[in-house]
């Protein structure tokens, strides 16, 4: 313990080493919030979310933040229900059990540029007759511009920019940004204020009404943006964090602690074990890692444990081992694994209690350097397609954008974010390891 | 291959018997005719003939006795010393210890053994874990050979730290070896020999390490321990001048071989094998006269342990070989009297 | 270069001071001064700590990066070879004038190179010979430290321990220089070995007629080639002597006690030895470095002894004042 506070003191005299240690604690307290925020439950639910559940959210939206740097601001998505909002609607009903429902939905439209996308999600509740409905929509400069009549099932929903009857209405534009525009104004601008829907509905029975909910869905959305489903990046930015942590610290502790094992074993019994062991090794040192795994996800299985299991399996006899082994060799000829042979150690406790003690500090350095490289690892199994079906983590966002044709479309958030955080593990690490590694290897210190 | 093994190994099975061994002397230590060959592989799986490192060598040990072997390097004296340790297992002859023979004992049988021999080394430093502190170097004999409880262990850890005179205790504690000079890092390395209250010590060049003001301390500490609980030491060495002081007999060794044994004063005023005479001459005293002449020693080095000389194997750098029978015969030990043997064809 | 000098080597006040750490420094060599003449043979005696391999690469300028002081005068044959630069330094007189065996030296010879070639190289840089007359003077050397001609193509791992010894010396001497300074030539041999090598030694000196500086913490050794003895403690020589007199009547405290802890083959003295130990060169004591071990310590001791010279030797002690 003493040795560890020691060495502690001694790493946090590099800055890079405080640099690369915060950045760690950053990421661990990414974890912590990702996994309070989003249970593992919630999370697969969301990731795997159906309509329900992101239906309120855009395509291919990106980060709210970025509007910071705009000039001319990206359309925010405007979303207005009336269920929410009971002062919304009126309700006249009339002596024949029929009622005329008017809903109202306020909104301010203050972008520089135009919302993507328009729809209206309506929810009724009858018996047998449909109620009918009138949608307008009500400008700042005084307007109203009818847009649709039509009938509602329980869930109907009236995409505005797909009505093709409206379209040819407005001459051929796009509705989004046709009723957006300042009719005086030539080039068009945006005319932005507080607009409203006015739905006036018909209900034909008792009992029975209407809900509408306004979404224009907007060019940013969130702090990460959203994907070709209408996921907030957030969740799989978030999550991808714990995830590429453990599998990073878990493949580089499983492999070096058995490494350093077996090669301990073999380097102290020597003999025909000793030769088997490095045949072992020199075989496995030149089967191609990458293809096994990909031939393991292929074929067998793509669950992240059977992906963690096959890396640990194929690391442990890779070429740490001969590194090692170079080191227990002349641990084992010095004079005290001699005396303690002479008073009796047992070979277990030579092996572990005096070799391996020896070793370790040359260790954690190498240790800490590998953790990256098996985060890019399990990133780029996932880019090729062979990430985990379940959970969200970083490589499966690249390899969505990639399939979506994200950079041919514009869309750099949507692989810059995961990259950033892939850059930003691996620096980490790579700050504090090559710090450790000149304290614990002090010829590096520049003697 | 194997057969060319096995017919070496058969070779010295049926080979002369042994010279009559007095065993029946109380002898704390008894080596008769040992013999402790290694084998030789080629490429890590042919056979490729064996260095004979020991190759027949007698000795006795009384009970708190204290012996020098005294030899250069590669006679043979560490492998002679690994196998009284248990380390090296022999491949023909007896190791006698308290009227038990150790040398055909699996190793797990052996642990008696442990705690009745303690091993002090050459290099101070590198005889310790660097990674341990001191009451952890010298609760590790305990912690393996005794259940002992931590108390137990702590207690005799202060005892044998004042009996090695290491004050104060307290401090050294929870030293670790790179914080203590040689001297201090010797007489841990002595403690840790003495801690199982072992009958025999094994010391192999316990002070060359050390400055020369140092060694003399540690030598007579050692004496002192070695008079005050009449233990049996062997104590090996190349450094003749240290050996008055400390033995009461010589065993010198040359190429796996014993050349002449006796007691320090016959050795000292009456050397008689060459290879005896040549250790005499090539050790100084300071003196400067010694700058003025050259000194007579035999030229050459020792012979290779594979391929040892036939017949008597300082043959071939002795200055007084008698042609015809030394580099044909091996000499059998001569008696010049009861305790001084001389394995020389001079004395027939 | 003629000689025009009583005395091959005059060294005058060297100090070597190391940086070590931040603010550390590590006085290695501390204001040393003695003088050699030619085919003599000095031994620089002392234990491990005291400065004495310091004192070598002070004297060949050997240098590490990290020096603190370096001053001092190195007079070899007339000339202060403080005085010159470093490239001059290294033409003129490293390896031409003053050679070196330096520590484990038969650790250190290049395992890829024969060993003949090896040895002939200072000849080939230094006196632009080419390889085949290099390697001629090559052999008169290996016959001078009595190695077999056949082992002159064999490389040094083919080599046992004091073979390998003798082809550093030989490495040495090549260049047929004036001075040779040796440090701890025997320590890991055997003690057959290291009779024959100082035989090799005590026949380069009468043959060759060349210096020698010897660095050695072995007394008894040291006597198979001392003409004169120069004893260093924490950095600074306390007593300079004829070998005669030294080994029979040391005069400085450290180095009675030094002769007194020798266990003699051939006498029946009990040995014995010194308290404590050498004080650490990074912050020695004032005043005389060694009264704090010293028997005869008294009042004056508190201060730094001067240097006094007595019947031809010298001594640093207030008892001789």
């Amino acid at each position: 313990m003493k040795s560890f506070v020691k060495n502690l003191k001694e790493l946090l005299k590099y800055p890079s080493a405080i640099a690369g240690l915060s950045m760690i604690a950053l990421l661990i307290l990414l974890s912590i919030l990702a996994l309070n925020k989003y249970p593992y439950s919630e999370a697969i639910k969301l990731w795997r979310g159906t309509e329900q559940d992101w239906y309120t959210s855009p395509k291919f939206a990106q980060p709210a933040w970025t509007n910071w740097f705009r000039l001319n601001k990206l359309s925010e998505t405007i979303t207005v229900d009336s269920s929410q909002h009971p002062d919304y609607i009126s309700v006249d009903e009339k002596s024949d059990g029929s009622s005329v429902i008017k809903i109202s939905l306020p909104f301010t439209f203050n972008a520089d540029s135009y919302q993507t996308d328009l729809a209206v999600y309506f929810k009724s509740t009858f018996k047998d007759k449909k109620p009918f409905v009138a949608v307008s929509l009500k400008t700042p400069d005084g307007r109203t511009i009818r847009l649709k009549n039509m009938a509602i099932g329980t869930t109907d929903t009236y995409r505005i920019s797909q009505d093709k009857a409206l379209i040819r209405k407005l001459d051929g534009e796009q509705p989004e940004i046709a009723l957006f525009q300042d009719p005086e104004s030539n080039p068009p601008q945006p005319l932005k204020g507080d607009y409203a829907l006015e739905i006036e509905g018909v209900t034909f029975e008792p009992g029975s009404d209407i809900n509408a909910e306004f979404i224009a869905f907007g060019d940013v959305s969130g702090i990460a943006g959203t994907d070709h489903l209408r996921r907030n990046l957030l969740i799989p930015l978030l999550w991808g964090t714990p995830v590429a942590l453990l599998f990073g610290l878990l493949a580089a502790v499983g492999t070096t602690i058995i490494s350093m094992s077996i090669a301990a074993v073999s380097t102290w019994y020597g003999g025909w074990l000793d030769n088997i062991t490095q045949r072992i090794v020199e075989i496995n040192m030149i089967l191609p890692f990458l293809p096994i795994l990909i031939m393991v996800g292929t074929f067998y299985s793509r669950s992240i444990g059977v992906i963690l299991g096959t890396v640990i399996i194929l690391g442990i006899f890779g070429s740490q081992i001969k590194t090692f082994r170079a080191m227990f060799l002349q641990t084992k000829e010095s004079p005290y694994i001699e005396a303690a042979r002479a008073y009796g150690a047992s070979d277990s406790r030579i092996i572990f209690q005096y070799m391996m003690p020896r070793v370790i500090p040359v260790l954690i350095p190498q240790f800490i350097l590998l953790i990256p490289s098996y985060v890019f690892l399990e990133a780029s199994l996932a880019i090729l397609g062979l990430g985990d079906p379940i959970l969200p983590t970083w490589g499966k966002i690249i390899d969505d954008a990639y399939s979506n044709g994200a950079l041919y479309n514009g869309w750099y958030y949507w692989v810059l974010e995961p990259a950033f955080l892939l850059m930003f593990t691996g620096l980490a690490f790579a700050m504090v390891g090559f710090a450790l590694d000149r304290i614990f290897n002090p010829r590096l210190r520049g003697q | 291959m194997a057969k060319m093994k096995n017919k070496a190994i058969a070779e010295i099975e049926q080979g002369p018997f042994p010279a009559e061994v007095d065993s029946q002397k109380q002898a704390l230590l008894s080596i008769q005719d040992l013999h402790v060959w290694f084998e030789l592989r080629k490429f890590g799986f042919g056979h490729a003939g064996f260095v004979r490192a020991v190759d027949g060598v007698n000795l006795d040990l009384a009970k708190g006795e204290a012996i020098a072997v005294v030899g250069e390097s590669g006679c043979g004296k560490s492998s002679l010393m690994k196998t009284i340790l248990g380390i090296n297992r022999p491949v023909k002859g007896r190791v006698v210890f308290d009227g038990k023979d150790i040398s055909k004992m699996e190793p797990k049988d052996l642990k008696w053994y442990r705690s009745q021999v303690g091993y002090i080394q050459q290099d101070p430093y590198g005889a310790m874990p660097p990674f341990m502190d001191v009451t952890r170097i010298l609760s590790e004999p305990m912690i393996i050979n005794s259940k002992s409880t931590p108390e137990e262990r702590d207690a005799r850890i202060k005892k044998v730290l004042e009996e090695v005179k290491v004050f104060p205790i307290e401090d050294f504690l929870p030293k670790f070896p790179h914080m203590l000079s040689g001297g201090q890092q010797q007489r841990i390395v002595i403690a840790r020999a003495m801690v199982l209250e072992p009958k025999l010590i094994v010391a192999d060049e316990p002070v060359s390490m050390l400055d020369a003001s140092v060694r003399v301390e540690i030598l007579n500490l050692l004496r002192n321990l070695q008079e005050k609980y009449n233990l049996g030491v062997i104590y090996i060495t190349h450094d003749l001048s240290t050996v008055r002081y400390f033995s009461r007999r010589i065993f010198v060794m040359y190429a796996g071989k014993i050349a002449e044994q006796g007691k320090v004063q016959d050795l000292l005023f009456n050397p008689s094998h060459p290879y005896t005479l040549a250790l005499l001459a090539a050790t100084s005293d300071p003196d400067a006269a010694n700058a003025r002449v050259y000194k007579d020693i035999p030229s050459g080095e020792p012979p290779s342990l594979i391929t040892p000389p036939p017949g008597c194997r300082f043959h071939p750098r002795c200055p007084k070989k008698i042609a015809c029978l030394c580099e044909v015969e091996v000499p059998p030990d001569f008696e010049i009297n009861p305790e001084h043997k001389v394995a020389c064809w001079l004395f027939k | 270069m003629a000689k025009q000098d009583t005395q091959l080597l005059k060294i005058e006040d060297l100090v070597l001071h190391f940086k070590v750490g931040k603010t550390g420094v590590v006085r290695a060599v501390d204001g040393v001064n003695f003088n050699l003449g030619f085919k003599e043979a000095v031994v620089v005696l002392g234990e491990s700590g005291c400065g004495k391999t310091s004192l070598a690469k002070a004297i060949l300028r050997l240098l590490p990066k990290n020096i603190e002081t370096y001053s001092g005068k190195v007079i070899l044959n007339g000339v202060d070879t403080m005085a010159m630069d470093d490239e001059t330094y290294r033409k003129d007189v490293r390896w031409v004038k003053m050679s070196m065996v330096p520590q484990a030296a038969m650790n250190s010879l290049n395992p890829v190179m024969k060993v003949g070639e090896q040895v002939a190289e200072p000849v080939v840089i230094h006196n632009g010979a080419s390889k085949e007359d290099a390697l001629k003077q090559a052999r008169k050397m290996f016959a001078h430290v009595g190695v077999p001609d056949q082992f002159i193509d064999r490389y040094a791992f083919e080599l046992s321990g004091g073979m390998r010894q003798r082809s550093a010396i030989a490495m040495a001497l090549v260049t047929a220089p004036d001075l040779i300074i040796l440090d701890e030539p025997t320590s890991a041999l055997d003690v057959l070995t290291q009779a024959n090598i100082f035989n090799v030694l005590k026949h380069i000196k009468n043959e060759m007629e060349t210096s020698f500086i010897l660095i050695t913490h072995d007394i008894a050794t040291s006597s198979e080639l001392a003409d004169k003895v120069a004893v260093m403690y924490a950095g600074q020589i306390v007593e300079v002597s004829d070998a005669e007199r030294f080994f029979s009547e040391p005069l400085h405290p450290y180095a009675k006690k030094l002769m007194a802890s020798v266990p003699k083959l051939r006498a029946t003295v009990e040995p014995d030895f010194i308290i404590g130990q050498p004080p650490s060169l990074l912050d020695p004591p004032t005043g005389c470095r060694f009264a704090e071990r010293c028997p005869r310590r008294f009042d004056l001791c508190k201060d730094e002894p001067p240097v006094e010279e007595k019947d031809d030797r010298l001594v640093k002690c207030w008892l001789y004042v």
